[in-house]
This record gives C-alpha cells, sequence and structure tokens, in this order.
C-alpha cells in the first residue's frame, strides 16, 4: 500500500514541479514522465491485489473528527485502478504533443491533469467517508479548473460554472449519504459501515442518494446535463480522461455503496435498470442529433453509462432472484464495461483531438476525406467506432454480450418480471446498440471518409508519433480484450464477488460459464480476423485482382459531382433523429430558396439537450424566484450584520439555557 | 463436433447462391417470362473473379477490405445456424447475439464503404439501411426471447434442438408468430420487396443495391455470395421454426430441411411478385409490427 500511496505523490509532486518550470518546453515532458513514474508504481500492488493476493490496508491516525486516514485495495477498487492507470499515462504523453502549439502558460493544466490522476488513484483506496468525500472533491476541483484551461472563451466558462454545480449537487447527497451511514453504523470506516444492520427504508434512502450523488458524476439521465458542456469544453486528453476515466468514479462509488446497503431490494434492480435504458436510448439518441464530433462523444458517454447501469441493474436483481447466472454476468458485463468503455472513449476522444488538432474545426459537417491524410488517426479511430458499436471482434462486444446474456439467462417460464427484464435488457441493449452503430457510422464517415467538405479538411495533415502511439496502443487493447475475453472476465470476477457479497464458490459454476461463453466468442472472433484477412488475400491472388482501374465517383451519369453533393451527417441521421423528435426538439433555421432570382439559402439544425432545457432551466428559474426576497437581508450594511449575530446568540443561549431547571 | 456437423455450412456455402436463382425463377414465371438460368448468380461470380477492379477516385482503404470483411462475418454467420436436431459445428450460449452482431459488423463495413465513395445516393443508402437495421434488431432478439423460454437454454443449436410441437397447440402457435416476425426481418435485412427492391433502377428508391453502386469485380462477387449467405442464415432460421425437423430421423433431416429452404425460398419469390414495395415511411411501421408478433408470442407464453 505504501507504493500506491508513493505512486499518488510522484503524480503530485511531478505536477508541482511541472508549475515551477513554468513556460519551459520540459515542463509537459516533466509532467508526463511524472505519471508514467507514478502510475507505473501505483500499477504493482493493483497488480498483486487483481492476483487475488493480499495488499496490506494502511492505517494512519487522522485528528479530523470521524474521519480516519485508512487506504485499502480489494478487487473492485483494483479493477477500477486499471483504467486510471492506462489512460492517464498515455493521455498525458499524447498531451505533450497536443499542448506543444498553446501560447498560454500550461501550468495549471498539467498539474491538476496529474493531481486528477492521483485523485482518482486515492479515491479508489480510500476507505473512509469522510476521506472518500475529501478526495472526491479534490477530483472535483481538478477537473473543473481543467475544463476551464481555455477559460478566455465565454462558453468555456459557462461549462464549467456547470460542471462546478452540477458536481456539487452529486457532492451534497453524498455528504447527506455519509452522515446518514455514518449515523447508523457509528463510524464512517467503510468497515463498520459495510457490517452496519440497515432497516430497508433506510438502506433505500441510502440508495436513492447514492445513485442522485453519484449518477451526478457517472452521468445518468437527467445529471448527465454538465457532460455534452464539459467534455468538449476542454482540452482533448483531458476530455479523454475525464470522459474515459473519471465519470467512472460514480460508477465505482455506487457499487462501493451497494456493499454497505446490506440485501438489495428488487427495487432497487429495476430503478438502475430503468435509467440504463432511458440514458442508453436517449444518450445515443441526442448523440445522433450533434454535429460537434466532441459533443457526440460525450453523449455517447451517457449512453456507454447506460449500458453500465442495465448490466449493474440485471446484477442486483439476480441478487434478489437468487439467480448466480445473473449475478455474474450483469456485474460482470457491467463492470468490464468500464473498462472496456474506458479504453475506447478516450480512444476516441484523442483521435478527435487529432482532428481538432489539424483542422481546427469540430464540426462533423465540415469534414470529410480525412482518411486519406490521417492514415493512423483513421485507422485507430475506425476500430474504436466498431468497438463502441459493441461490434466484435473488439472489446465493447465482450461487455455488452454478457449484459445480454444476462438479460436471457434470467427468464423462467410463467415468471413475467423476469420475461419483462429480458425484454428490458436485450430489447434495449439491441436499440441502443443499432443507434450505436448509425451514429459512429455517421461520425467516422463524415469525418474520415468521402471527400473534404471545406478547407479545414483539405489542410488535414497526420499528427506526431508521440500523439499517435498513445492512440495506438489503446486500438491494441481494443482488439486484446476483445480476443482474450475469457481472461478479462477473470479479472472482473473478484470485483463482482465483492458487490455480489457472496463467496466465489456460489458463483463458481456461473463464472465457469462466463468463461467458457467467452472463449466461445473469442474463437469466433479470432477465426473472423483470420477468414477477412485470408479472404483479402486470395482477392489479391486472383487472376486479376491486382488491376485497378481509377475513376470518378458513379453519380447516375452526373457529370459534375462536387464534395458539396455528397450526404451530409445531418441528413444521414435524419430518418432517426426524426424517429426520436417527440424529445430531441430539433430546432431548424432555414433560408429556402425564393423567387427567380435566388440569393442563395441556408439550413441549420441545432439540438439543445432537453433535460437542461425542459427540467434544469425551469427548476433552478423557480429556485431563485422562491429565494429572491430573502436576498434583501443581504444588502452590506455591517452593522444590521451584527445585529443578525447577536440576534441569533441570543436565540440560542435561551434554546440552550431555557430548558435547563 | 464430428465431420457430420460440417456438412451444414458446406452445403451451405455451396448451395446458398442457389436461393436467388429460384427467387427469380418465381419471379419470372408469376410475370409470364423464361427467366433467366436457376445458376446465374454462379455463373456471375466465376465472371467476376476474373475481373479487374474499378475504384473511384474518392475512396480509400475502407472500400477495398469491407467486402473481405463483409463476406467473412456472413460465412462464419452460417456456421452458427443449425439444422433442427443437427447442431451447428460453432455453438454456446449466447451464440445468436454473435450472429447478429456479426450480420451487424458486415453492415458497419458496407455502410462505411458507402459512405467512402463520397456518392449521395449511397450515403442515402447507407442512412436507411441502419436506420431499418437499428429498428430490426430488437425484434430479432425478442423472437429470440420467446424460444429461450420454450427451451429452456440459451444457445441457438440448444433452442432448436429443444424446441417440440408436441407439448401442446400454444408451441405451434407461438414458432409461427415468431417464424413470421422472422420472416418480415428476412425481407428486411436482405432488401426484398416490400422493404426494398433489388430490381429498381432508381437509385433514388433503393437501400442496399445503391450502397453497392461502386463495386466491381472480385470486390462484387464478395458483396454478391455474401448477400446470398445472409439470405440462407435468415431462411435457415425460420425453416428451423416451421418445418418439423426435429419429428425425424437425423439422416432424413438434411433433405428435409433443404426441402424447406426451398420452400421459404419460393415463398420470398411469391411475396416479390405479388405485393408492391412500401413507401419508406411505412417501413418503420412493418418492422414495429414484426417485433409485437414477436411480444404478442411473449404474452401468450407467459398466459399459458
Amino acid at each position: 500500500m505504501h507504493v500506491f500511496i508513493l505512486g499518488c505523490v510522484i503524480l503530485v509532486l511531478s505536477g508541482a514541479a511541472a508549475v515551477l518550470l513554468g513556460r519551459s518546453r520540459v515542463a509537459p515532458w516533466l509532467a508526463a514522465l511524472g505519471a508514467w513514474a507514478g502510475c507505473g508504481a501505483a500499477a504493482i500492488p493493483v497488480i498483486t491485489a487483481l492476483a487475488g493476493q493480499n495488499v496490506e490496508p494502511l492505517q494512519i491516525a487522522w485528528s479530523m473528527p470521524g474521519g480516519s486516514l485508512s487506504f485499502g485495495l480489494d478487487g473492485l477498487s483494483a479493477f477500477f485502478c486499471l483504467p486510471i492507470l492506462l489512460v492517464s499515462p498515455l493521455a498525458a504523453l499524447y498531451g505533450c504533443e497536443y499542448l506543444a502549439r498553446e501560447k498560454k502558460p500550461l501550468g495549471s493544466i498539467l498539474f491538476f491533469f496529474n493531481a486528477l490522476a492521483a485523485s482518482m488513484l486515492l479515491l479508489m483506496a480510500a476507505r473512509n467517508g469522510l476521506l472518500f468525500l475529501v478526495v472526491w472533491e479534490i477530483m472535483a476541483i481538478s477537473s473543473f479548473f481543467l475544463v476551464i484551461f481555455d477559460g478566455e472563451h465565454a462558453h468555456v466558462r459557462e461549462a464549467g460554472w456547470t460542471y462546478l454545480i452540477a458536481t456539487h449537487i452529486g457532492t451534497a447527497a453524498l455528504l447527506v449519504f455519509f452522515a446518514l451511514l455514518g449515523r447508523q453504523a457509528g463510524s464512517l470506516d467503510f468497515e463498520a459501515t459495510a457490517a452496519a444492520k440497515l432497516a430497508p427504508a433506510m438502506a433505500s434512502v441510502l440508495f436513492a442518494l447514492a445513485v442522485v450523488g453519484f449518477g451526478s458524476k457517472a452521468g445518468f439521465f437527467p445529471l448527465h446535463v454538465w457532460l455534452p458542456e464539459a467534455h468538449p469544453a476542454a482540452p482533448s486528453h483531458v476530455s479523454a480522461l475525464m470522459s474515459g476515466v473519471m465519470i467512472k468514479t460514480g460508477i465505482y462509488g455506487l457499487l462501493r455503496a451497494l456493499t454497505m446497503l446490506g440485501t438489495p431490494l428488487a427495487a432497487w434492480g429495476w430503478t438502475l435498470v430503468i435509467i440504463g435504458l432511458v440514458s442508453g436510448v436517449l444518450g445515443v439518441a441526442f448523440a445522433l442529433a450533434q454535429h460537434d464530433l466532441k459533443c457526440l462523444l460525450a453523449y455517447h458517454s451517457v449512453e456507454n453509462i447506460g449500458i453500465i447501469a442495465l448490466g449493474i441493474g440485471a446484477g442486483l436483481l439476480g441478487l434478489s432472484w437468487n439467480q448466480p447466472a445473473m449475478v455474474v454476468l450483469g456485474f460482470g458485463g457491467g463492470i468490464l464495461h468500464v473498462l472496456n468503455h474506458a479504453v475506447f472513449k478516450s480512444l476516441l476522444f484523442l483521435g478527435a483531438g487529432t482532428v481538432v488538432h489539424s483542422t481546427h474545426t469540430r464540426d462533423i459537417d465540415h469534414l470529410g476525406g480525412l482518411f486519406k491524410s490521417m492514415r493512423w488517426t483513421g485507422v485507430t479511430f475506425l476500430v474504436a467506432s466498431a468497438a463502441i458499436s459493441g461490434l466484435p471482434p473488439f472489446n465493447g462486444f465482450v461487455s455488452e454480450f454478457l449484459i445480454y446474456l444476462a438479460g436471457f439467462s434470467g427468464v423462467r417460464a410463467g415468471v413475467a418480471e423476469t420475461v419483462v427484464l429480458a425484454i428490458v435488457v436485450t430489447g434495449g441493449l439491441a436499440i441502443i446498440g443499432g443507434l450505436a452503430a448509425a451514429c459512429f457510422a455517421k461520425a467516422f464517415g463524415t469525418v474520415f471518409l468521402g471527400e473534404p467538405r471545406s478547407d479545414h479538411a483539405t489542410q488535414a495533415h497526420e499528427v506526431g508519433a508521440v500523439m499517435r502511439w498513445p492512440m495506438a496502443t489503446l486500438a491494441a487493447i481494443c482488439l486484446g480484450i476483445g480476443l482474450l475475453a475469457p481472461l478479462a472476465v477473470r479479472t472482473v470476477l473478484p470485483a463482482v464477488q465483492i458487490v455480489a457479497g457472496t463467496d466465489i464458490a456460489a458463483l463458481g459454476t456461473s463464472s465457469a460459464l462466463a468463461i467458457q461463453v467467452l472463449s466461445g466468442t473469442g474463437w469466433v472472433s479470432l477465426s473472423l480476423l483470420l477468414l477477412a484477412a485470408g479472404l483479402f488475400f486470395i482477392r489479391r491472388r486472383l487472376p486479376r485482382g491486382q488491376e485497378q482501374t481509377v475513376t470518378g465517383t458513379w453519380d447516375c451519369g452526373y457529370a459534375r459531382p462536387t464534395a458539396r453533393m455528397q450526404y451530409t451527417a445531418s441528413s444521414f441521421a435524419q430518418p432517426l433523429t426524426d424517429l426520436f423528435r417527440f424529445i430531441l426538439r430539433t430546432r431548424r433555421q432555414s433560408d429556402q430558396v425564393q423567387g427567380f432570382f435566388p440569393k442563395g439559402a441556408t439550413f441549420g439544425t441545432e439540438t439543445p439537450d432537453a433535460a437542461r432545457e425542459w427540467l434544469f432551466v425551469p427548476l433552478f428559474r423557480t429556485i431563485d424566484r422562491v429565494v429572491a426576497p430573502i436576498r434583501r437581508m443581504q444588502h452590506g450594511r455591517v452593522h444590521e450584520y451584527l445585529l443578525y449575530i447577536a440576534i441569533v446568540l441570543v436565540l440560542l443561549l435561551i434554546w440552550k439555557a431555557g430548558g435547563r431547571p | 463436433m464430428t465431420v457430420l456437423h460440417w456438412v451444414l455450412p458446406l452445403t451451405a456455402w455451396a448451395l446458398a447462391p442457389l436461393m436467388l436463382g429460384i427467387i427469380n425463377r418465381v419471379k419470372a414465371v408469376f410475370a409470364g417470362r423464361r427467366g433467366q438460368p436457376l445458376l446465374q448468380l454462379y455463373y456471375d461470380l466465376f465472371k467476376l473473379v476474373q475481373k479487374g477492379s474499378v475504384y473511384s477516385r474518392s475512396t480509400s482503404l475502407v472500400i477495398r477490405i469491407a467486402p473481405s470483411a463483409a463476406l467473412a462475418c456472413t460465412a462464419i454467420c452460417v456456421t452458427l445456424v443449425p439444422w433442427g436436431g443437427l447442431r451447428a459445428p460453432v455453438a454456446f450460449a449466447g451464440d445468436i447475439i454473435v450472429l447478429a452482431y456479426l450480420l451487424g459488423l458486415a453492415r458497419f463495413a458496407t455502410v462505411l464503404a458507402a459512405l467512402d465513395t463520397g456518392s449521395a445516393f449511397e450515403g442515402m443508402g447507407a442512412s436507411r439501411e441502419v436506420q431499418f437495421a437499428a429498428l430490426a434488431e430488437p425484434s430479432f432478439f425478442l423472437g429470440m426471447l420467446v424460444l429461450v423460454l420454450r427451451a429452456g437454454t440459451v444457445g441457438l443449436s440448444d433452442v432448436m434442438s429443444g424446441l417440440s410441437t408436441a407439448t401442446g397447440p400454444t408451441s405451434s402457435i407461438l414458432l409461427v408468430l415468431v417464424a413470421c416476425s422472422w420472416f418480415v426481418l428476412l425481407l428486411t435485412e436482405n432488401s426484398r420487396i416490400p422493404i426494398d427492391d433489388p430490381n429498381t433502377h432508381l437509385e433514388l428508391t433503393m437501400i442496399h443495391e445503391v450502397m453497392v453502386l461502386d463495386y466491381s469485380g472480385p470486390d462484387f462477387a464478395y458483396i454478391l455470395y455474401g448477400a446470398s449467405l445472409k439470405l440462407w442464415v435468415f431462411a435457415a432460421l425460420v425453416v428451423n421454426l416451421i418445418v418439423p425437423l426435429r419429428s425425424v430421423p437425423p439422416w432424413g433431416q438434411i433433405p428435409l430441411f433443404l426441402l424447406g429452404m426451398g420452400v421459404v425460398t419460393v415463398l420470398v419469390g411469391v411475396v416479390e411478385s405479388i405485393l408492391a414495395r412500401l413507401r419508406l415511411q411505412q417501413v418503420p411501421k412493418v418492422l414495429i409490427g414484426s417485433a409485437t408478433l414477436s411480444v404478442i408470442a411473449l404474452i401468450v407464453e407467459l398466459m399459458e
């Protein structure tokens, strides 16, 4: 455990050293080196814990009432450390080149990036409620400063502001959560809280608080409002870390909370399943309507969090229905999807960053044809697109497959609720998967394929090796997890065991089944790769297989096609966004072609976030109106403030002294 | 796994192109024409693999790889499909999910290749293809859910050999409902009338055919062969449901299965001959209707 803490210290110190170096060009490299060293050190105990060995917990006395500096690593924490340890160093390295053109001093972004990584690691190891909250806040604040790095733009400041409010609404719920839990258990140490006996009503209240508190960080619909604003506003490697990894701390928190709440009720499982379905379907529906590449990716995080919630919900229902197969497959799929999503989503954000770096635009409809000028970025983005659409042979398929199987394996003849769950899980995942594939066909197709749609796209060029290699590494991991699926699921099993609260023997047959089934998908994936390669090889060796004539695209006899006649992203997605227009409420502005000598026409669409427009804006406006009268008390006249203090003190005195004889 | 199991995919790989010949012959008979030879697709494939290729200036590596990737997906799908009591050579719990996602990958590859050409028509076809696929997939899984519930197992081979018409009258009703639902999917996924018209001459109205406008030579051969394999996979699933394969001894199952495939193929031809193509806006309703059939089957199953 000391090594783990040492890793976090290295992260923070290297970040601080980078601040001291100021504008020097060495600073980003020093911070990245620190990230590699810190994560490398922290990886040692994490791997030990994942291998099933015990990592000595660490306990230091702390003068804070109720708090103790206790750290520990179990299977659950260790598994959630994996994405952090994987993505932070790669993203930090990527940042070295990404930030090279930046004119601003880089101190803040370098320091807070490393601080964010360190705080996430510490969060996983924290074993005390108060410590957890403190680290949670450090994490929130560091990420806030990362979001507002480009704070000279008004929209970035606004995004930071939204994020700050959203995260603190979550923290408020968590404060209440830990306060209530600590009162029931008599201590805030996780050992005590896990052993606390809770009445079902109390446990349900705590569960609701945990869903709100952790869900606002994870991005459950409708608490996701900060994601589509903050992720596009932050620099791309920061978005990769935040969207790929940081939002998963919400999932970790929720799972950790579940270990403390005793036997789960079926209602909790249903809650998560419904949240998952709504987040998944609406996340991808909103993603389809976006033109901003990074905003699209941010909505896909909402979708994937939905998939994770579906898995966890199915696992919880498995626990309350006593179905070990559902427990293993649901929790296993959900938790594995955390790692998978971290890998492909950070890869997608890095890819989007490369596109922005090279073309200076995030608007999908201004891009096109980048595959020819940016081969590396194109291939890695393609891999990640297939992976996030849940397609074999990549990693996204493995975890979605497990969740599907959880849905199927729960059905029992004559029990209606199991069938309803199966309909929701399999039907929901199917529609989410289909829409995600459509959305990434749109994103990849419009950005990388066809002809350039603007000068931005024509001037695109491939980036340097420092940005390419992190992406290539992540793409290789996407494929690796897809092919070595049984191995991947083995690392998840200890975490499943902790969340399920039963020992592995009870889950043994189901775990063996999951591993056996995944070796089936692994073989299919491998033979798919080999067969595709074989067919391509045969195709090249055909008598005239290498003979190529190059000509224009067939445009039905039309002689002068231009790049502007290509199908755009908006038109590609239009049939699907039309299906969801009841919630998307896309606004269209258009100048129609009019008269005999038309001057030109324009068309634009914009899809504002429904939860923001219809829920939070009216809500906060109402709150503002209700509390407005109280503002009259705050007017800046110091002598009246003194009067308030005096009145309060007198009242307190009367209250405390009045009861005594 | 024995050699006998590999007879199934080998037959499929060999006979799949024949199905399109049968469909065209049925349509010709209905129209009072003599029609093309039954083996026309074999001749076409043989001709195409001997040709060179023409590529558009706009295209990249994607369109060159897509045919191989798509064909690999459908070829593997064939190995996952059982014939009644005969197990597929590749069978494990949840293989139906793999099958659906392999078809999804094949679609992803062809859609991207269509966008690679930069043609407005192919973009339009790609857009419609992904829309209908997104609606078709839930229907496919809902149908599978009925079978899983009925058979009590999750693997496709186990389900198909576990289904039995002997357990009561509702069983056959359920199977027919699911078979109807999957038959609509067959028409959708293989771009047949009334969803799509493979013979249309107007690019604006096509879905699948417009996406393959820019293929030539061996690439086009791969695409055509892959499409016939896909038709085989869906037809085989329907045959598994409606033909009482399990009540005959194993040696009789293969001829009976092939007979069933012939019947389904003729049925596709008949549907194509007597129906008109639907307007595009109507297609989602058909797909949602097909999903409803499976949901009805689920309700019937639960009420029993």
